[in-house]
């Protein structure tokens, strides 16, 4: 097997068997109604809002502030779906509005 | 009977439908562009089947990062499923063999349906829920393989559609930002974030970034006012 193949596979499986596990989790410690570990109900409400926020930074992690365009299209672009979100609270029109803006600012404009 | 109970579930899973589409092919485009077949699209959204995640794996792909960092990653990432499922374990169990299925399939779009449907009382719940649950996960596949398949053939300039990915966690942020008695997880998680991306660099922030917000969550849990603002389900 050639690792351009095996590699990947192998990510994918270990991506698909975490996600199963989370989403199993709760099932396998407290199907037989037992008490929820305050840790784990911890964790499970107060790091999800965490981790979003690193995967706004995971996203933005390639961006140059010191070099021209100093991240100015992906400032007005994430600005754009910010504002309309908050507006309109459509998921799909904000984050369709903000990728076309954003292809259009790096096209066309930067 | 069986074509009540599809006919129902379509029209309740429409909004998942125009959802799932356009950010599969978005998704689809994307692994397209990293050098993958839509073969692969369709094993990933098959097998793994989770928005968020399907758009960070693109970049885990090459191998670049440890296995122990993918792990942790992928948990971090799906915690929220913790409560997903807490809602749903007496409903799951009763459904036997399918029930494994609706663990699987518990997405943030299929949470929020099967939390908010009013299923008429000739309609099988159990039934509504599984087809429910299958057509999201099929919207998906045939979302990310034909983004996948078109993604080779699109005559536009497409630079920049990664892009939808940062606008997907924007949008993320801002619902939880609003429906969370407290903002201290996110600041925590923008904080650790910043500040991991300034120490370690681009290419191995992640993994300090989580460890150093659960640390700092734990130690700050008892000053977090806890429970969302509104009870979601039940």
């Amino acid at each position: 097997m050639s690792l351009e193949f095996a590699t990947p596979m192998l990510v994918i499986l270990v991506v698909a068997v975490c996600t199963f596990l989370s989403r199993f989790l709760p099932f396998a410690l407290f199907g037989g109604g037992k008490e929820v570990p305050v840790i784990v109900k911890t964790l499970g409400e107060l790091l999800p809002p965490a981790v979003i926020a690193i995967l706004v930074v995971y996203c933005l992690r390639g961006v140059h502030f010191a070099i021209a365009p100093n991240g100015l299209p992906e400032f007005i672009a994430i600005g754009i779906v910010a504002l309309l979100h908050i507006w309109k609270r459509n998921n799909l029109l904000s984050i369709g509005v903000g990728t076309i803006s954003y292809m259009f600012l790096i096209q066309s404009i930067f | 009977m069986t074509k009540k109970i599809v006919q129902y579930a379509f029209i309740q899973t429409l909004p998942v439908l125009c959802g799932y589409i356009f950010m599969g092919i978005a998704f689809g485009i994307l692994l397209e562009r990293g050098g993958y077949s839509f073969l692969w699209a369709f094993l990933i959204s098959l097998i793994i089947y989770s928005g968020s995640m399907q758009f960070v794996l693109i970049g885990l792909l090459g191998g670049g990062m440890g296995l122990f960092s993918v792990i942790l990653l992928t948990l971090s990432v799906q915690s929220r499923h913790i409560f997903y499922g807490l809602s749903f374990i007496e409903k799951f169990k009763a459904m036997g063999k399918t029930g494994w299925y609706m663990v699987f399939s518990l997405t943030d779009e299929t949470y929020s349906l099967l939390c908010g449907m009013q299923i008429p009382k000739e309609l099988n719940e159990k039934k509504v829920f599984f087809t429910v649950a299958f057509l999201n996960q099929s919207y998906w596949v045939v979302g990310c393989t034909l983004g996948a398949i078109l993604g080779g053939f699109i005559g536009f300039d497409t630079t920049g559609i990664d892009f939808a990915m940062t606008a997907l966690f924007v949008v993320i942020f801002i619902e939880q930002w609003t429906s969370f008695k407290s903002h201290i997880p996110a600041l925590v998680g923008t904080g650790c974030g910043v500040g991991a991306l300034v120490i370690f660099g681009a290419s191995a922030f992640i993994l300090p970034a989580l460890i150093a917000s659960v640390g700092l969550l734990l130690i700050l849990k008892s000053r977090i006012p806890q429970g969302e603002a509104q009870e979601a389900c039940q």
